[in-house]
């Protein structure tokens, strides 16, 4: 793999720890490990253990993909390994 | 126009636009049979794969367990979609880009190997064999309920249905199909669901109304009161575990991994053109999903709470006609316990197993339960499998919701069952006989033999689907087991790990599949009178066993990996390829 693959792929990991730390928090940690103390709060007439569990957990998910998408193409372009033909200009700008 | 009629010509019409759609859009190719041709838009295929992913476990029985768990329901709902992230993030994009068709396909090609392909085909029938009779039950039930017809001839007429467009359409049929069973489904899970928040607390969205006010002037939330309502009945609260933590754990990441590990899931990911387009997919398919995944706890608890309202302490003579047309089906039993002719709703079992009846009725017209009655209070026994499809005659909806949900119910089990008779037959004909024993065919051939699987796979769903193995969820709960033992540690190392050999593949594989299915077996076949917490593995129940298989997969799969000779160079070359989205091409029959 050559010195710009490389980067591309350090890039993508560093950005799959961050994203799969926030899915685990909002669902093994929120809705799991942290339920008991978190129900104690009240959220809009749910416990709130209860809610993420249930509700929120779900919502995050999506956020999760869609912010992954979103940057992935930003990271494509940058080290010019997108799979798109019209970004051959973007390409040329390395 | 009576519910009976009106579910009639619901379903007869929804099945007349799928069949419409398989006609035309009938596969001519393998690569149409087997990928749509690699050309299907991200929404389409996004809803496609929403279709296939949601089946009769999600839109019969789920909303019916957390009704009856409460909390620990939330282990479908976050197991269910958490696995998305996972594919999104570390298998979807990746699968796309190494271009074929099947996931032993990737699997026999970076391991290098026939022996690791065939143990991917054998993981991928037990897995898809598993989850469809699931879907054959969901039939059956949907069937001999809503259209009065046996069971049996109610999965003859599904079984041809999924026939003409699984056998006919291929892949390229079964995506535009699904895309119109998702539209159905989803329609059909939220309208009910609308009316019923709308019922209780006067908000018409129900995950806003989960949280809401009852509207009775009690001024509880709808979570306050159902807590109060089943802790005076003696249950634990709803809003309450009864598993422990780590039950709860290993179960959720069991089903988290096992999703991403499902082959019929997978697959879809090969219909797009681009790596960037499968990336978009999960997003999509993920929106489609949630919308229902997120509707069916307020569905659960809303049920939970008319069902123990319009029950409890109610005489036998004036209690609704769905108590009875239940109970006459078998899936409602009670047994009059204290002789008040009132039904009393308690926890514990009302009486030993399934109701069994006797041939004559009870003076005031009840079944006669044959069972050995429990010492508990409770006299109701219900399965948990009819609370969705209940729940718009519990709450007196109007007779076209109930033929709504009827239609739904069959969308759901029958493109999810399509979708697994597919990745069947393509393993079977593709994998097995292409790659494997007749090296030789032709593409004319090879579709054929698709084909011949796919008639004979339906044969079996359906003799499956007449003599069921289970309850819905629960079988289908054990295939994601198995995927998440078996498959899912073997393509994220493939794919994330440049050091990962044939040796350490196979003998993850073998592992993790080999002890999950043991540890199951022994509980659910073997002695299931010793499936208790005590008696389990670190406390984690036979459901979320497939985590701790997938644990012993990876850490075999690493240490040998390291042990045994490296990968050569151009699978190495392979993985780097994979990695980078440019230069993808069509999926290619190799």
């Amino acid at each position: 793999m050559n010195d710009n693959n490389n980067g591309y792929w350090k890039a993508n990991l560093r950005l799959l720890g961050i994203l799969l730390s926030i899915w685990f928090t909002v669902s093994f940690g929120f809705g799991i490990l942290l339920v008991e103390e978190l129900n104690r709060i009240p959220f809009f007439g749910f416990k709130l253990g209860f809610w993420w569990a249930q509700q929120g957990a779900i919502y995050v998910f999506v956020a999760l993909i869609f912010i992954y998408i979103h940057q992935m193409q930003k990271l494509d372009r940058q080290y010019g390994v997108s799979d798109d033909e019209d970004e051959s200009s973007s390409q040329e700008d390395e | 126009m009576d519910a009976q009629s009106l579910t009639y010509i619901f379903v007869a019409l929804s099945f007349g636009l799928y069949i419409g759609i398989a006609i035309w859009s009938r596969a001519g190719s393998t690569n149409e049979f087997y990928v749509a041709g690699g050309g299907v838009h991200p929404i389409a295929n996004g809803m496609a794969t929403a279709a296939d992913w949601m089946s009769a476990a999600s839109f019969i029985s789920m909303a019916g367990i957390i009704a009856f768990l409460g909390y620990d329901g939330a282990v479908y709902l976050m197991g269910w979609t958490g696995g998305y992230v996972i594919l999104a993030l570390l298998l979807a994009p990746y699968l796309r880009k190494f271009g074929q068709f099947t996931v032993p396909d990737f699997i026999g090609t970076r391991y290098y190997s026939t022996t690791a392909r065939v143990i991917a085909v054998i993981c991928l029938i037990l897995i898809s064999f598993t989850y469809v009779a699931g879907q054959m039950r969901g039939v059956g039930i949907v069937f001999s309920q809503f259209l009065n017809i046996p069971i049996f001839w109610g999965v003859i007429v599904g079984m041809a249905i999924v026939f003409m467009y699984a056998v006919l359409g291929g892949m390229k049929g079964i995506t535009y199909t699904q895309v119109a069973q998702y539209c159905v489904l989803i329609f059909a899970y939220l309208v009910p669901a609308i009316f019923i928040s709308m019922l209780i607390t006067g908000i018409p969205i129900p995950q806003i109304g989960l949280g809401a006010e009852v509207a009775d002037g009690s001024g509880l939330s709808v979570l306050d009161k159902l807590d109060q309502t089943l802790t005076e009945l003696g249950f634990a609260a709803y809003t309450q575990g009864g598993k422990s933590t780590i039950d709860v754990f290993a179960i959720t990441m069991a089903l988290m991994i096992g999703t991403a590990g499902l082959p019929h899931v997978i697959v879809r990911f090969f219909t797009v053109p681009k790596v960037s387009d499968a990336r978009k997919s999960a997003g999509y398919a993920l929106i489609f999903i949630a919308l229902l995944y997120t509707t069916a706890p307020a569905v659960g608890a809303f049920a939970r709470l008319n069902f123990v309202e319009t029950i409890h302490n109610t005489q036998y003579s004036d209690v609704a006609g769905w108590f009875k047309s239940w109970e006459n089906i078998g899936l409602i039993g009670w047994e009059d316990k204290n002789e008040d002719g009132r039904i009393q709703y308690h926890p514990g079992a009302p009486f030993e197993g399934k109701p069994t009846f006797g041939p004559e009725r009870r003076a005031d017209g009840s079944r006669d339960v044959l069972n050995p009655p429990t010492a508990s209070d409770n006299e109701v026994y219900v399965d948990r499998d009819i609370m969705v499809l209940a729940n718009p005659e519990i709450a007196a909806l109007p007779d076209w919701v109930i033929a709504l949900v009827a239609a739904g119910s069959l969308a759901a089990a029958l493109s999810t069952a399509a979708g697994l008779l597919l990745v069947i037959s393509t393993s079977v004909s593709h994998d097995l006989m292409k790659k494997t024993f007749a090296k030789g065919l032709t593409d004319r051939q090879e579709l054929f033999y698709a084909r011949l699987a796919a008639v004979t796979a339906i044969g079996i769903a359906g003799y499956l689907g007449i003599d069921p193995p289970g309850f819905v969820a629960q079988v289908v709960a054990f295939a994601f087991g198995l995927a998440a033992a078996s498959l899912f540690p073997a393509i994220l190392l493939g794919i994330f790990d440049k050091r990962m050999n044939r040796e350490g593949a196979i003998v993850g594989m073998l592992a993790g599949l080999i002890f999950t299915l043991t540890y199951i077996a022994y509980f659910k076949f073997v002695s299931p009178e010793t499936n208790t917490a005590e008696n389990w593995l670190f406390g984690i129940s036979p459901e979320g066993i497939g985590t701790v298989g997938a644990v012993i997969n990876f850490a075999l799969a690493l240490v040998i990996s390291r042990c045994t000779a490296p990968a050569p160079h151009h699978v190495t070359a392979l993985v780097d390829n994979i990695r980078i989205p440019k230069g993808v091409g069509e999926p290619q029959n190799h």
